[in-house]
C-alpha cells in the first residue's frame, strides 16, 4: 500500500475528481494532489499524471452526492477557492465522508470538516458578492459589459443567474485576474477571451465604446445612491464592511464626481 | 430623456421615500417567462448605504404631493419643501435601465396621496402594470397599498405586485389620533384585510388550478416608526403580533425615528435616532418568528421595556434561570435554540456534531459560539463549567464586562443579531 504520493492533474473540476478517484483506487492515505504547472513536491516523492476521464470523475461525483448533498456543493465550491493545498484537504474530506456511517450529516466537531465549510462559505460570499456587484455599462455593440476581479474564481457559479436574469439581452461578465469571461448572446453562456485594451472601471470619463445614454444611467444611479442614505444614520463602518473597498473601482455608485 | 429633470425628480422623490425602510427582495417566486427580463429570487443587496442598509430596490415616490399632513412625516402637505412627480412612462424606464445594469432586483414605488386614495392607488397600479404587460419584466415590484384605496383596486395591485404594504405607522391608535387626526385607523386596516384574503384566496386555488393568477407572492408587510410618541416596548411587540397573526403579514419592520419636524408633538430636531432600541425590536421579532418564543415571554407589564444593555434572549434567559444550565450533548432543539449566544446555525451545527462525539468547551468554541454569554447557561462533556450559583445580575455584569469593548461596537450594527 502506497501512503503518500504526488498526483497532477490539468487544472479542470473533473481532473481533480479523477485524481480523488485514482487516489482511492491505489489507497492513498494521503494524496497530494497538484496542479500542473504549480508542482511543488519535493525532489523525492514519485508522482504520476493523471489524464482527466470524465467517467471516474463521474463517479467519484456520484460517490459523495450519495451520501449528502451540501457535501458535493462544499466540495466544488472549496475547490473554486484556488487556495493552497486545498486539493490535499478535498482529499481527506471525502475520505471522512465516505468512511462515515451517517449519511447526510456531517462533523462540525471535526477540523477538516470545518475547514471545508468554511472555505466553501468564502466562495459562496463571493458568489453572492458578484451576483450583487456586477455593474454592466451598455455598449455601442448593444451587449451590457461587466468586467469583475473577484477573489475567487466564482464565474461557473454565477453563470445560471445571469443567464436566467437576462435572458433578452446581450451580455459579457469578464474576470479581469483570470483572463475570461461569459459571453451570453440570446441563447447561449459561452466562455470567450478577449483582449481587452482597457479594462472598464466605473471611470468618470465617457467612454466611446458606451451609448451616450450609458453615462447618464450611471450618474442617475449615483444619485440616487446618494439621496436614498439617511445622513443622521451614517455609519461608514457598517458601509464598508458590506461593500468592501477593494470593489469600489467598479461601482457606478462609488466613482468620486 | 431630458436626464436632466429626471436627475431633479429622482433626487426628491428618492429622498423623500427613504424613510420607509423595507428594501426586502426576497420571498417571491415569479420566474423569468417567455425569455423576457428579470426573475425574483432570494433577494440580492446590490450595494449598501453610507448608513449600512440594504440597498435592493429602486424606492421612489410617485409623487410626494400630499392632501394630508401626518406630522411625522417629510411629505406632510405643511412642509415647506420641493415637490415633484414622476410620469409613468419615466418611471417604467428608470426601472427597466437600472435592472437591465444589475443596479436593483426591481421597483418599491409609494406615493403621497394626491386628489384621493384611489387615484393614487390607480397610478401605482399603472406603473406595475405596464412593467409587467409592455416590458415583460419578471422583476420584483413592491407598490405601496395607499390607506383608503378601494377593495377593487387592492385586488388589481396584488395581480402586478409581488409584496403589498400599507405603513401602520404608529403602533398605538391613541397616538395616531395625535399626530394624523385626517387619517383613520380603519383606512389601513381594509387595504390590508383585503390583501390578506386575497392571499389565502390565491394560495387556496393555486393548490387545485396551477395556472391560477399569482397574487403578491411576497405577501405583504408593515412599517412602525419607533420613538416618535413615546410608546413602550411592549405596545410595539404586542401590536407586531397582532398584525403577524391577524394579517399573516411576511414582515414588520422598525423604523428609528429620524426627527424632520419642529412640532412640538414630536422629538425636536437633532434628538438621536434611537438606533440601538430599533436594533432590540429587530432581535426581538427575530425571537418571535424564528426561534419559538412568544411576545409575553419577554413583554409584559412588569417588563414593558427591553434592556438596552443586551440582547432580549439573554434578558429573557436571566429571568428564568431555572431552565438552566442545559446539557448541550442532550437538550432538545427547541431549548438549545434558547441558550444566549446560540444561533440557529450554531443549534444546526451542534445537532449534526454530536451525533459523533460528545462536544466540549473546544468543539463550541470552533463551531462559533459566543462561549462568553453561553458558558454560564450550558453544560458540555467537561466538567469545568461554571459550578457557582450566580444570581442574574452577577452573571449580566461579568457578561457586560467581557464584552465591554466589543459591545461598544455594536451600537450602529442595525444587522449584527445573535451571532
Ligand atoms: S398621507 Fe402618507 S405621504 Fe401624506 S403626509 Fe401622511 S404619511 Fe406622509
Amino acid at each position: 500500500m502506497n501512503a503518500s504520493k504526488t498526483l497532477v492533474y490539468d487544472g479542470s473540476f473533473n481532473g481533480f475528481l479523477t485524481a480523488v478517484f485514482i487516489g482511492f483506487e491505489q489507497k492513498l492515505t494521503h494524496a497530494d494532489i497538484q496542479k500542473q504547472g504549480q508542482l511543488q513536491s519535493g525532489l523525492f516523492a514519485e508522482t504520476e499524471t493523471i489524464f482527466t476521464n470524465i467517467e471516474k470523475a463521474q463517479r467519484v461525483w456520484n460517490g459523495v452526492r450519495n451520501k449528502s448533498n451540501s457535501a458535493i456543493k462544499n466540495i466544488y465550491f472549496a475547490f473554486l477557492s484556488e487556495q493552497n493545498n486545498m486539493e490535499a484537504l478535498i482529499y481527506r474530506y471525502i475520505q471522512k465522508l465516505m468512511g462515515s456511517k451517517y449519511n447526510g450529516a456531517t462533523d462540525f466537531s471535526d477540523d477538516g470538516v470545518l475547514k471545508i465549510n468554511q472555505l466553501a462559505h468564502k466562495v459562496g460570499r463571493e458568489k453572492h458578492r458578484m451576483e450583487a456587484f456586477v455593474r454592466f455599462q451598455l455598449t455601442k455593440d448593444d451587449v451590457y459589459f461587466a468586467n469583475i476581479e473577484p477573489d475567487f474564481d466564482v464565474l461557473p457559479l454565477i453563470s445560471k443567474h445571469f443567464r436566467n436574469r437576462y435572458a433578452d439581452q446581450q451580455w459579457i461578465i469578464y474576470d479581469v485576474k483570470r483572463k475570461y469571461g461569459l459571453f451570453y448572446d440570446l441563447n447561449t453562456v459561452e466562455i470567450i477571451s478577449l483582449d481587452l485594451s482597457d479594462i472598464h472601471t466605473n471611470s468618470t470619463e465617457k467612454s466611446a465604446a458606451f451609448t451616450d445614454a450609458e453615462h447618464e444611467y450611471q450618474d442617475l444611479w449615483n444619485n440616487y445612491f446618494k439621496s436614498t442614505t439617511i445622513k443622521s444614520r451614517i455609519n461608514n463602518k457598517l458601509h464598508v464592511q458590506h461593500v468592501p473597498k477593494r470593489y469600489w473601482k467598479y461601482l457606478s455608485e462609488k466613482k468620486a464626481v | 430623456m431630458d436626464f436632466n429633470r429626471i436627475k431633479e425628480k429622482l433626487n426628491i422623490l428618492a429622498d423623500a421615500a427613504k424613510y420607509d425602510v423595507s428594501c426586502s427582495s426576497s420571498g417571491s417566486n415569479r420566474k423569468n417567462k417567455d425569455n423576457g427580463l428579470g426573475d425574483t429570487g432570494n433577494g440580492i443587496c446590490h450595494t449598501y448605504t453610507e448608513d449600512g442598509r440594504c440597498v435592493s430596490l429602486l424606492k421612489i415616490l410617485l409623487t410626494n404631493h400630499c392632501i394630508f399632513d401626518c406630522a411625522y412625516c417629510v411629505t406632510r402637505k405643511s412642509n415647506d419643501i420641493q415637490r415633484a412627480a414622476f410620469k409613468i412612462q419615466e418611471v417604467v424606464d428608470l426601472t427597466i435601465n437600472f435592472y437591465r445594469r444589475n443596479y436593483i432586483e426591481g421597483l418599491f414605488l409609494s406615493s403621497g396621496i394626491f386628489k384621493s386614495a384611489d387615484h393614487t392607488m390607480e397610478r401605482l397600479i399603472a406603473v406595475a402594470k405596464k412593467l409587467r404587460e409592455e416590458e415583460n419584466f419578471n422583476g420584483y415590484i413592491h407598490l405601496k397599498s395607499i390607506p383608503g384605496a378601494s377593495d377593487e383596486l387592492m385586488y388589481e395591485a396584488g395581480l402586478y405586485a409581488d409584496r403589498l404594504s400599507v405603513n401602520i405607522e404608529i403602533p398605538t391608535i391613541s397616538g395616531l389620533k395625535l399626530l394624523a387626526p385626517d387619517k383613520k385607523h380603519e383606512d389601513f386596516i381594509k387595504p390590508m384585510l383585503k390583501v390578506k384574503n386575497e392571499i389565502i384566496r390565491y394560495k387556496e386555488e393555486s393548490k387545485i388550478i396551477k395556472s391560477t393568477a399569482k397574487y403578491a407572492p411576497a405577501g405583504q408587510s408593515t412599517q412602525m416608526i419607533v420613538g416618535a410618541t413615546g410608546e413602550s416596548d411592549k405596545d410595539i411587540m404586542y401590536s407586531a403580533t397582532h398584525f403577524y397573526k391577524n394579517y399573516k403579514m411576511k414582515r414588520v419592520y422598525y423604523s428609528g425615528y429620524v426627527p424632520i419636524s419642529t412640532d412640538s408633538r414630536l422629538p425636536s430636531l437633532g434628538s438621536e435616532v434611537p438606533m440601538l432600541r430599533e436594533n432590540r425590536l429587530y432581535q426581538t421579532d427575530w425571537l418571535l418568528r424564528f426561534y419559538g418564543f412568544s411576545v409575553n415571554e419577554i413583554l409584559d407589564a412588569d417588563n414593558p421595556n427591553l434592556d438596552m444593555d443586551i440582547d432580549p434572549k439573554l434578558m429573557w434567559a436571566l429571568r428564568n434561570l431555572n431552565h438552566f444550565p442545559i446539557d448541550i450533548n442532550k437538550a432538545e432543539p427547541r431549548m438549545l435554540a434558547r441558550i444566549p449566544g446560540i444561533g440557529m446555525g450554531s443549534v444546526h451545527k451542534i445537532i449534526s456534531g454530536r451525533k459523533y462525539r460528545r462536544l466540549n468547551w473546544e468543539h463550541l468554541k470552533k463551531m462559533g459560539i459566543a462561549l462568553n454569554r453561553a458558558k454560564y447557561f450550558i453544560i458540555c462533556n467537561s466538567s469545568d463549567w461554571e459550578q457557582r450559583d450566580l444570581d442574574a445580575a452577577t452573571i449580566k455584569g461579568m457578561i457586560l464586562q467581557s464584552q465591554n469593548s466589543k459591545f461598544k461596537n455594536q451600537y450602529n450594527n442595525q444587522l449584527s443579531l445573535f451571532n
